[in-house]
């Protein structure tokens, strides 16, 4: 299959890469561009470590083509913290003890941080139905839950 | 078991909630997990695997892939020796078949090629000739004479003739006459009970990178709970000293025992020492749901007898494991575990292993423990619903305690089963009224916990900081429970110290990460290396100021004159010794090597308010609090995270999971799609209370934590939907269609 050259931005830079039509963006993100921060769980779209934003709207990249980050802007984890200032969802995961293995991490904090641009002042329960599609198999995600409250109030008062 | 360990004492930092150190690489996605490790020149190995139950080999043909260009290896069990060793022959064969397919899913031959989709084709051009066999894939079906049998000649000698020869060992455990005891019941209630095979889940697929180099030398990297144990197990099948090949962990994605083990390492490495480059392998959740994990699946006759106060007089359980297509002895834990909640004059269980034409088991948090204790847990709630009884108060009055013979054997030190119970009859999750329709239910749990081999290098740098180097990957937040004890026990900041897992050639050997072991016996073994730094830095001081070592001791964080006749000096800081440590006699270090015994057993009550809703036959989880004994929580939210997590999995195993096998004897539901664990939707908020009752075997009173929770959540659900919807399953899981069936059956 011939290879196919795309352009596009991550995490504010631009990037090109060439893929082949059946190549994931997960694949490209992790083996072309060795932005390894997004994990593969199944492969299948249903444990969402591997999420990351795609013209601002929350996928996950095991079920996106590379082909189709053309002209797109792509965030992922490594975009999430400023320099050295890392996130309010970073900052209140490790406080809380949000993450116990940390695999889920990521792409739970992508999720996240997507759902508080959209409900800044969520219910519990509006984060815990909005990050149903990302499985954490350690904390029972209790602490996921609290942290993700505790940064939506710090970022309310910012 | 060494009791003299624990002295009562104040912490200044165990007990706080830290930060834990490798948080900002987790948070960031710069973290190295075992998917992420990379060489140059690496080749990508893929696994064929059979499509059959059950099968003979009869040949392999793999010239076709070897013929296609970027494929630089092909293996089959052909290129492994048959090891000598029983153990290690079973890990092998079943990381590659060798004769027979065993189980739907199981490794037959690989693949290094340089790129996965070279590889995926290169799969396909393999011929296998199989001739497909009967299999059996049901534990009380394999049992039967006359059943397909999986392997012939495993049976151990303690097996009785005549038995199908997939039974391959039996155990027995208990103390007293069960049948004087049953005599004096004013109620026996006799259940059998079958549980489903569940997958520890773990959201990071098995992986590994190998390199094997031309002069018999080899690396290995990958996810584990244990790099020792994996240079143990793919030295001997690769035929290598120990020393010839490191292998270094990489952070885990979980593991909850399902990384205890070796799956593809071997197939990497024999791959790697084929083609003369590295070959790194990655499972998709297909194969791990396949051909890793999983739990054993069971079956199992209860006995329990109760006066009518509420007291056992007698309690006798029958359990039927099976461990997959190897022997496998979980049924001896579950055995031991049944009962050990109990303060019983007459108890007796009797265990069999089974094969059958599933993947081979591996160990799931208290492995054999939640079947077992699920069982006599819903027998006892049932005997309470008979008389009337509060179900704490009838455990209460019939719980181990100091000085209880244990249903297995050892008579019990302090533990902290009655003050669990007490705690959880007076929290207020116990006595809040619940709506009609909804149900409470109550379990004890129970695990052993373990010690086990541990090595600790303790460096103190010159500046005044410390290095600690362990050897157990950080699964759920060790390191930080480590750097807390050195900084606890030299009396310095937990900022000034680092800690690092080390690989298989940078220190000693230790036990894999498993048993809730490492914060208890690493934890154990860092506090003495740090007290071997503590004697070096006094010895030290006392060379400064010119007095003898005696007469010098450690206190917050300096050496100090131990009394009046000492001598005049102020204090020396820990960075003032370091600093001067090259004039004094050179680097200081302390380190601590030792089999760690005295790991404290370990208990949990948890209890559960559910809603099933009688159209659709889905239990809604309303309320949860867990409490367990901590011995001392060091870090406390990774406690609570232990005791949450637990109590999820648990969750997820009494409603949803299992492996479902069709009448092909084929995984019917290998991805999280069908095999569902629980989500954060499915949830309440899971409370806990620590519990701190000392272990007399650790010198901060450490329990581990890991394993216990569980272990209640099967039976608590099962018997708070038994007082919600008035009917008592005796299978899990309780999956919406087997509850329907159920209240459609009780009408």
């Amino acid at each position: 299959m011939k290879s196919i050259p795309v352009s596009t931005t991550i995490n504010g830079d631009p990037y090109e890469f060439l893929c082949a039509p059946d190549e994931t963006l997960l694949d490209v993100l992790r083996n072309r561009l060795s932005l390894t921060g997004a994990k593969e769980g199944c492969g299948t779209g249903d444990c969402g470590a591997c999420s990351v934003t795609l013209n601002g709207r929350l996928v996950c990249s095991c079920l996106v083509l590379g082909a189709e980050a053309q002209g797109a802007e792509i965030s992922t984890i490594e975009g999430m913290a400023d320099g050295d200032e890392l996130h309010p969802l970073q900052r209140h995961f490790i406080d809380h003890a949000a993450l116990q293995c940390g695999i889920c991490t990521p792409g739970i904090l992508v999720a996240a941080k997507s759902l508080l641009e959209k409900n800044p002042a969520p219910t519990d329960e509006e984060v815990r139905y909005w990050l149903a599609g990302n499985l954490c198999r350690c904390t029972g995600y209790d602490k996921i839950i609290a942290a993700v409250q505790a940064a939506a109030a710090e970022m309310r008062g910012a | 078991m060494s009791l003299d360990e624990y002295t009562r004492r104040e912490f200044k930092q165990v007990g706080t909630r830290v930060r834990r150190p490798d948080g900002v690489d987790k948070v960031t996605g710069r973290a190295m997990y075992g998917a992420d490790a990379t060489a140059p020149g690496m080749l990508t190995g893929r696994i064929l695997r059979s499509p059959h139950a059950h099968a003979r080999i009869r040949s392999i043909a793999t010239s076709a892939a070897e013929a296609l260009p970027g494929v630089k290896a092909v293996i089959t069990s052909a290129d492994l020796s048959v090891p000598e060793d029983e153990f290690i022959r079973d890990v092998q064969d079943n990381c590659m078949a060798r004769g027979k397919a065993l189980y739907d899913g199981h490794a037959v031959a690989a693949v290094a090629a340089t790129d996965a989709a070279t590889a995926r084709a290169a799969l396909k051009l393999i011929k296998v000739d199989y001739e497909p066999l009967p299999h059996v894939t049901d534990v009380d079906v394999a049992i039967r004479p006359g059943a397909p049998v999986v392997q012939e000649g495993r049976a151990l000698e303690n097996v009785p003739a005549g038995m199908s020869a997939n039974v391959t060992s039996h155990s027995e455990f208990g103390h007293g006459t069960p049948a004087e005891g049953f005599a004096r019941a004013d109620k026996i209630i006799e259940r059998s009970f079958r549980t489903a095979a569940t997958h520890q889940g773990y959201i990071e697929p098995h992986a590994c990178l190998a390199s094997y180099a031309a002069d018999g030398k080899a690396d290995l990297w990958c996810c584990t709970q244990g790099q020792f144990f994996v240079r143990t197990l793919c030295s001997a099948i690769m035929g290598m000293e120990a020393s010839q090949l490191r292998v270094t962990a990489s952070e885990i994605g979980g593991g909850f025992g399902g990384k205890t083990t070796v799956f593809i390492e071997p197939v990497a490495l024999a791959l790697s020492r084929k083609a003369g480059r590295p070959v790194k392998i990655v499972m998709t959740r297909d194969e791990v749901f396949r051909a890793t994990g999983p739990t054993v699946s069971t079956s199992m006759d209860i006995k329990i007898g109760m006066t009518s106060d509420g007291r056992i007089t007698a309690g006798e359980a029958h359990l039927r494991y099976s461990g997959g297509a190897f022997p496998c002895g979980t049924v001896d834990m579950g055995g031991q575990a049944a009962f050990a909640a109990y303060d019983l004059e007459h108890v007796r269980t009797f265990g069999w292993n089974v094969l059958t034409n599933r993947p081979k088991e591996a160990a799931y948090r208290a492995p054999g423990a939640p079947q077992a204790i699920y069982a006599v847990e819903s027998v006892i709630d049932e005997l309470c619903q008979h008389f009337g009884l509060d179900p704490i108060d009838v455990r209460l009055k019939n719980a181990a305690k100091k000085g209880t013979k244990s249903s297995y054997g050892p008579t019990f030190p302090d533990i902290g089963l009655v003050a669990t119970l007490e705690a959880a009859k007076k929290h207020p999750h116990y006595s809040a009224p619940l709506k009609d329709g909804q149900g409470r239910g109550i379990s004890c749990g129970f695990w052993f916990n373990f010690g086990g081999n541990s090595c600790v290098s303790l460096n103190v740098n010159t500046d005044g900081t410390i290095g600690v180097t362990e050897g157990n990957p950080d699964i759920g937040g060790s390191r930080a429970s480590i750097s807390l004890m050195a900084a606890e026990e030299l009396g310095i900041p937990y900022d000034r110290v680092r800690t690092i897992v080390a690989d298989t050639s940078s220190l000693g050997y230790n036990d894999v990460t498993d048993g809730s072991r490492v914060t208890f016996a690493v934890g154990l073994a860092t506090i003495k290396a740090a007290r071997a730094a503590i004697r070096l830095m006094c010895e030290r001081a006392a060379k400064i100021w010119g007095i003898d070592a005696e007469a010098v001791e450690w206190k917050d964080g300096a050496a100090v004159p131990a009394g009046p006749n000492a001598g005049k000096f102020p204090p020396m800081s820990l960075a003032e010794i370091a600093a001067v440590s090259f004039e004094t006699g050179g680097p200081i270090a302390g380190h601590h090597e030792v089999n760690v015994d005295g790991a404290g057993v370990s208990f949990g009550v948890h209890i559960v308010d559910v809603e099933v809703d009688k159209e659709t036959g889905a239990t809604k989880v309303l309320r949860y609090t867990v409490f367990q004994d901590a011995g001392k929580a060091v870090h406390p939210s990774y406690v609570e995270g232990q005791m949450q997590g637990g109590a999820v999995q648990g969750i997820g195993w009494a409603l949803n999971e299992e492996y479902i096998y069709g009448a092909d004897g084929r995984l019917q539901n290998p991805g999280f799609l069908d095999y569902r664990v629980p989500v954060a939707s499915d949830l309440p908020m899971i409370d806990t209370v620590i519990l701190e009752i000392p272990n007399p075997g650790h010198p901060y009173g450490v329990r581990g934590v890991g394993e216990t929770g569980i272990v209640p959540p099967l039976a608590a659900l099962s018997n708070a939907v038994s007082r919600s919807a008035g009917i008592r399953l005796c299978e899990l899981p309780m999956s919406p269609p087997r509850v329907l069936k159920a209240l459609t059956g009780a009408g």
